[in-house]
């Protein structure tokens, strides 16, 4: 199955190399190699041991090779969070959309691109950022989308800077003739005590049939501070590989914030490391997956360093026959001492049929450290629930209202109250019986 | 307004209620009293619809109606209320907007307009003094946080609010010091009126030196083994249960 998987997308990759843009041929070509080299990962290896790939491999997804996609105004609407004050590089069927985008003004400080359309001190900062810390030899996917790097985004802020509005990078997937694949990379690169929110969205369209395969990597330098933002609605029918990597020097902070609501079957994975003194990452997850949706999360925290802290929370709700796979994992390297490590994942079962699979992973060699972890899995409590039914509220109002109150403990965590608001009404958006709770969003 | 004839309970296989029967007429205070084990929370739960309890005999007619066939929701809208003796932490539901659906729905079952935002508040403002509670609890979640103490002035609070035709305090004594049991105890007095009726659920005399009930019943192995007025506390206070139950079991 990989094997045949691997001839594909080999030969795919000659068929675009004629109109490929050249400039980054070494390490595409490199990519493919490790492609070759490792294949693609199967229910065999411990990491995937929950997902199980065969049905995407099997799907002979091709590249979408012309950029003419775009989407309409009032699909836009939906899809733009409302009246959020931000910036904006819309992609479609992996492609840049200039009509559709708005940048900063770019300069010394700030140097905001798309991948595609990025000139030739662009391309040299991008050759310099690119996999410096993150592998292709992550997985197979990973190997995939640098060997097919193609577009995405690259974002730049220069010490002591800061980008004055959120990044909104929007990944639109609509109807094509054939079920396609894309392979967004984006590079997040902070100078020292720069700042910059950035908000990563995936949504798909006309319930089509594709494949997102995405790689996002993040540069944290001294002091700087990301507020990085996931949110994945893909259609019924997608699939969604998405690797985000980490690299975060002394007193650096990253805050991620992953929400997964749509797919067919997603696979998240997080590395993380802290690399300096002082750096710190909070990991904040949400998953909400019904019907025979599978959604994976893998979290991986390394504390390379002494008097760094991590803190993880991942909620998932599940309904119908969907699966849902949490791994969290974190590693104290040796003579990382004073470490502060939390992480926790509750689950929320409404179906027989719903499965999680759930395992926490502390690796410790070091002596001096906190470490903190659980993991937990129910049903709404009959109490609460029994609680509201008796202060008059029906039934289906209740179970809904302590649904949301349970996934919205991960949305509160997000500080910035724009972006927090707004995703909480895509949350709302998704859970049952939504129109009944609409009263008691704040 | 409420009749409950000869009712028979368990929880599995356990049997707790053995014929209980109990009348309740509009704007009456019933203290239910009995020694742990008696039954007296077993008899509140049924009585709002709490799941797990299984109803093995009699009946309970509530305004015509048969309540044990009704839903907790539909008890609530029918205006029976039941103060918890464990109220329940809901993090993240918000006080304010709980009651307010919580008030909505009962208007709305009975015909009514629903309050708006404004009227809702100006009840709000004029019930949370009866309490001595500060209005930024409200904004809180539900119980979330709060002391022994405030959750349960919080339940006379909504019941303040939710104005229920039947009210059954469940334990609301309990865990309370003295200042805090004036409160509540206050609270109860000022909603006391010919039209609600109240049942009190407590082991101890103490509350109903506060609230001082028409009627005082003796629950013991399930069923009440004797009545009487408010004196009978005072006799259950000085004699014990044991003493009280010893008579009963004679006569």
């Amino acid at each position: 199955m990989t094997q045949a998987a691997i001839d594909h997308y080999l030969a795919e990759h000659k068929r675009l190399s004629n109109n490929s843009a050249g400039w980054i041929e070494k390490q595409r070509l490199s990519a493919l190699e490790s492609l070759g080299r490792q294949g693609f990962p199967s229910t065999r290896h411990e990491a995937w041991k929950y997902t199980d790939v065969r049905s995407l491999l099997k799907q002979n997804f091709i590249s979408v090779d012309t950029d003419d996609s775009t989407v309409g105004a009032e699909q836009m609407q939906t899809i733009r969070f409302p009246d959020l004050d931000c910036y904006e590089l819309v992609f479609v069927n992996g492609h840049f959309n200039s009509a559709l985008s708005s940048l900063p003004a770019s300069g010394e400080a700030i140097n905001v691109s798309s991948i595609s359309t990025a000139g030739d001190d662009v391309r040299a900062k991008i050759e310099q950022y690119l996999n410096q810390y993150a592998s292709t030899d992550k997985h197979g996917f990973a190997a995939l989308n640098t060997a097919f790097l193609n577009d995405g985004t690259f974002i730049h802020a220069a010490d002591n800077a800061q980008i004055d509005k959120p990044l909104h990078l929007v990944f639109i997937s609509n109807k094509q003739n054939s079920s396609f694949i894309a392979h967004p990379r984006n590079l997040i690169i902070l100078g020292s005590n720069a700042r910059a929110t950035v908000i990563e969205s995936y949504i798909g369209l006309d319930n089509a049939e594709y494949c997102t395969n995405t790689v996002t990597e993040i540069i944290t330098s001294e002091g700087a501070h990301l507020e990085h933002y996931k949110l994945q609605q893909e259609s019924d029918l997608a699939y969604h590989i998405g690797y985000l990597h980490a690299h975060c020097h002394k007193d650096s902070r990253l805050d991620s914030h992953s929400i997964s609501l749509g797919g067919l079957l997603v696979r998240n994975d997080i590395d993380t490391v802290l690399a300096g003194r002082g750096a710190h990452v909070g990991l904040n997850g949400l998953y909400i997956a019904g019907n025979n949706q599978h959604i994976d999360n893998h979290t991986r925290v390394d504390h390379n360093m002494p008097n760094t802290s991590s803190d993880e929370t991942y909620r998932g709700v599940l309904d119908g026959k969907a699966r849902a796979v949490f791994n969290g994992k974190v590693v104290v390297h040796k003579d990382a001492q004073q470490i502060d490590a939390q992480q926790s994942n509750a689950n929320l079962l409404m179906s027989d049929d719903a499965e999680i699979d759930t395992k926490p992973e502390l690796e410790i060699y070091a002596d001096d450290v906190k470490c903190t972890h659980g993991a937990t899995i129910g049903q709404l409590d009959e109490n609460m629930l029994f609680y509201l039914r008796s202060r008059a509220i029906d039934e289906t109002t209740a179970r809904s209202l302590l649904t949301f109150a349970f996934a919205d403990e991960v949305i509160k965590r997000i500080s910035f109250a724009p972006i927090r608001e707004r995703l909480e009404h895509r949350v709302v958006g998704r859970l049952p019986d939504a129109s009944l709770i609409s009263e008691f969003l704040q | 307004m409420l009749s409950i004839n000869d009712l028979h309970s368990q929880i599995d296989d356990k049997k707790i209620l053995n014929g209980l029967s109990l009348e309740v007429n509009k704007g009456e205070v019933h203290a239910i009293m009995g020694p742990n084990g008696s039954g007296k929370s077993t008899l509140a739960n049924v009585l709002a619809g709490r799941d797990g309890y299984d109803v093995t005999g009699g009946s309970v007619t509530y305004e015509g109606q048969d309540l044990l066939e009704m839903s907790p929701e539909e008890r609530a809208w029918a205006g029976i209320f039941l103060a918890f003796q464990y109220p329940v932490e809901i993090p993240g539901v918000n006080n304010i907007y709980l009651l307010k659906a919580g008030v909505n729905a009962i208007r709305k079952s009975r015909g009514e307009t629903e309050l708006d935002a404004v009227e809702f508040l100006a009840l709000v403002r004029e019930k949370i003094k009866l309490v001595k509670m500060k209005e930024d609890f409200m904004s809180r979640g539900v119980n979330e946080g709060f002391s022994g103490g405030e959750k349960k002035r919080n339940e006379i609070f909504q019941m303040a609010v939710l104005e229920p035709k039947l009210a059954i305090l469940d334990e609301t004594d309990s865990g309370l010091d003295i200042d805090a049991l004036k409160i509540v105890a206050d609270g109860v007095n000022h909603l006391r009126n010919e039209e609600r009726s109240i049942v009190l659920v407590t082991h101890y005399q103490r509350l109903l030196n506060y609230i001082v009930p028409d009627f005082v019943h003796v629950l013991a192995n399930g069923r009440i083994i004797k009545s009487g007025g408010s004196e009978l506390a005072l006799q259950l206070e000085e004699q014990g249960y044991e003493q009280v139950m010893r008579e009963a079991e004679a006569a």
